[in-house]
Order: structure tokens, then C-alpha cells, then sequence
């Protein structure tokens, strides 16, 4: 497979090592010399120091037998115009480019950018993973760390709504504390009844998060360890 | 006509200027305000600081509503990218994109964007005047490609109807008035 790399930032360096320890021919394209030279010097000849957004140098760089072309410089309009080049004028039948504004991405597809790769979306989703709707959030580690402050969110369908505190089965080393209702903390008593969008605060060990996500949430294993 | 203007330099400025004056409804884009300097006190249009790649920006530009669109900025892949964003985000029907690299100036215009190649037109009008044969390619090119603005062949003012071939684009321009204007 012969692929052709544009932009020798971190992951162009990365991705042309990576390739060729798998054995693949590849060729980096990287515009500015002293980059260029620094990574020839390091994994060998097979850096060209030129604007790959350049039609010229792309047919010198031999875009027109290669069966990817991954356009990974930190600018999405070179990417793109990389992309092009290479499907239309080029003829190669693998284009990837690297997103950098998640806003683009419907917009190169529909340009016709074979995949795409967006380290912004990537870290946004991971992001998001981390604070879903229906899981516990953790809020602050305490003490040196092996203790919790803990939110729970009570969604639709939890098992715990309509339930005094006290008939929750609640694991020793773990205490609930107060409740947010309506934007307003209160200290739950063992009588407290909850309530659906109720938030409900508790301080306790991390082992005890799985026994909390089956009283709040209704599933017994976590979605995050 | 709604004239919407992507880059604020020598060229887009002084197209800006020259269609307001004609009484043209111009909104011009430059990510710096500085470049607006270079529009003459006269200018009645709309002048808007962004970024010209971005959807955003371009619609607050009225970029829906635009009769012809140039991106004119110094980066010929901004332009390209900015040019296919008024085409087929916003389904622009007369796009135009200064390209100053000849290969990707003609891969464009066979992928429906007018292009202008300031590389190519220079080159045959200095070429012209001393009297050696030019490069044989076009600067100017009509979109020739499968694209939603592909059926609408550009105006180009400065230079003559008969140098632009809208099927082919394979007439050459009229050097000597468009370098005039570069």
C-alpha cells in the first residue's frame, strides 16, 4: 500500500513512523524545510519538503499511484483542497482528512472527503461520555483521595423515586446527605421521600458507587468503573 | 446585485469599491478590520470582520441571498474552501475564487467554481507587452464541472465576454485589463 502523508506536525510524524514499521510505502509531504529535515532525520528519506497543497508537487510526490492520501496539517482548508486534488485530479480512491472544527465535517463529507478524523470530536465525545445524564457524577475526591463526594441524578425510572431515604439499601462507608430539589439543598432525613429530578449527594468509599448505581439508577453495574 | 466579498486586500477592495460605486449591494469580509482602510470613504456597502471559511460568518453576510460571490483573500485553499461553502451550503449560483496556483485553479473550475488565476494572467500579460508568445492556458475560467452553479457562467467585469468560454474556459483572457486591476 502506498500512502501519501501531508503535514509533518505530530501526527503526520507519527503516522508516517507508524506506517512504515507496518511495512507500508509512504511518503510525507511537509512545507517547511527545517520540519521537513528534522524528520528526515529521523525516520529517513522518505520527506519531501513541499506544499502538498500544490497541485505540482503533489503529481512530483506521486499522488497519482498512491492508494491513500491522509491530509493531517493543522489547517482544514488545506486538508480539504489535499483531499480534492487528490480524488479529482489525482484519481486516488482513499482520501482522509483531519478535522480540526467538528463545523466542517458535514461539509467535507458532502465535498466528497472519502473519512474523517477529528481529534476536536474525539475529546468533545469522551468529554461527554464522562458526564452522562443518567449516571453518578463524581463531584470531588476527598480526604487523600479514597473517599467521594458523589452526585446522583434521579431520571425517570430510577427505583429510588417514591422511596423514603431510610428503605434505600444503602452500603456501609457511605452516607447520603442532602438532596437538591428545585434548585434548593436540603439535609435528608431517614423520612425524606424522593422525587423524580431529585439530585441526591453522598459521601463514600469508590467501591460503594455500584451499590449507589443500583438504588439511584437502576442498573446494577456502572457505566464508568 | 447582492456582491458578497471575501477578502479585503488590493483586489478585493478595489472590486469593492468599484461595484458599490456602480451602485452594487457590497458586503465585504476580512478577518482583520485594518484591511478595511483600503476602502475609500465613499464606500457604501457593509464591511464585517470574520473568517470567510466559516458558515457562520457567511451567513450573517447574507451569503443566502448573494447574486455573485468572490473569494479574493491571499490563500488560495481559504478561497477554494469559501467558494464551495457559498455553493453548496448556501447554493450561491455565481461563485467566483482567486486561485493563483494554475493546477488547482483548473481542478476547480472543472469541479464548477469560476477561478482566476493571477499566476497565469500576469504571466501572459508581462509576456504580452514584450512581445513573447503567453503560457497558452487561460487565467480566467468559467465553472466547467457538475456543480449547482455550474449553468450560471460568471460576469466578469474588467474582462471582455468573448475571453471567457463558459463552456471550456479555454479562451485566452484579456491580460491587459485585469493585470491592470491585480
Amino acid at each position: 500500500m502506498f500512502v501519501l502523508v501531508v503535514g509533518g506536525g505530530k501526527v503526520g510524524y507519527y503516522l508516517t513512523r507508524e506506517l512504515i514499521q507496518s511495512n507500508h510505502e509512504v511518503v510525507l509531504m511537509e512545507k517547511d524545510r527545517a520540519r521537513a529535515g528534522q524528520i528526515a532525520d529521523e525516520i529517513g528519506s522518505v520527506v519531501i519538503a513541499r506544499d502538498g497543497c500544490e497541485g505540482k508537487y503533489l503529481a512530483e510526490a506521486g499522488a497519482n499511484r498512491a492508494d491513500i492520501v491522509a491530509a493531517v496539517t493543522g489547517d482544514d482548508e488545506d486538508n480539504l483542497v489535499i483531499c480534492q486534488m487528490a480524488k479529482h485530479h489525482f484519481a486516488v480512491p482513499r482520501t482522509i482528512a483531519r478535522v480540526n472544527n467538528p463545523a466542517n465535517e458535514v461539509l467535507f463529507k458532502h465535498l466528497g472527503v472519502d473519512e474523517l478524523i477529528s481529534p476536536t470530536r474525539m475529546v468533545l465525545a469522551s468529554i461527554e461520555q464522562d458526564i452522562p445524564v443518567n449516571e453518578l457524577l463524581h463531584l470531588a475526591a476527598l480526604g487523600s483521595g479514597e473517599l467521594e463526594l458523589i452526585e446522583a441524578h434521579l431520571a425517570p425510572g430510577s427505583p429510588a423515586i417514591g422511596l423514603a431515604t431510610g428503605d434505600l439499601d444503602i452500603p456501609d462507608g457511605c452516607t447520603l446527605f442532602a438532596v437538591i430539589r428545585n434548585g434548593r439543598a436540603t439535609r435528608l432525613a431517614p423520612d425524606t421521600i424522593l422525587l423524580e429530578g431529585d439530585k441526591v449527594l453522598a459521601i463514600g468509599q469508590s467501591e460503594c458507587k455500584v451499590a449507589l448505581h443500583a438504588q439511584f439508577i437502576g442498573t446494577s453495574e456502572p457505566l464508568i468503573p | 446585485m447582492n456582491v458578497v466579498i471575501v477578502g479585503c486586500g488590493r483586489v478585493g477592495a478595489l472590486v469593492a469599491a468599484t461595484m458599490d460605486a456602480a451602485g452594487h449591494a457590497v458586503t465585504i469580509l476580512d478577518i482583520s478590520t485594518l484591511a478595511f482602510d483600503r476602502l475609500p470613504d465613499t464606500f457604501k456597502g457593509t464591511a464585517i470582520r470574520g473568517n470567510g471559511t466559516d458558515e457562520d460568518i457567511l451567513r450573517r453576510a447574507g451569503t443566502q441571498d448573494v447574486d455573485l460571490f468572490l473569494a479574493l483573500t491571499e490563500g488560495d485553499n481559504r478561497n477554494v474552501m469559501s467558494a464551495q461553502i457559498a455553493a453548496e451550503v448556501f447554493d450561491a449560483k455565481r461563485v467566483i475564487a482567486k486561485i493563483n496556483d494554475p493546477l488547482r485553479a483548473e481542478a476547480y473550475a472543472d469541479l464548477g467554481i469560476g477561478t482566476i488565476c493571477r499566476t497565469t494572467i500576469l504571466t501572459d500579460a508581462i509576456l504580452g507587452y514584450v512581445g513573447v508568445p503567453g503560457t497558452g492556458s487561460t487565467g480566467v475560467r468559467a465553472p466547467a464541472g457538475a456543480h449547482p452553479g455550474a449553468d450560471h457562467p460568471p460576469v466578469l467585469g474588467a474582462v471582455s465576454a468573448a475571453a471567457v468560454n463558459p463552456a471550456a474556459g479555454a479562451a485566452a483572457p484579456n491580460g491587459r485589463a485585469v493585470a491592470s486591476e491585480a
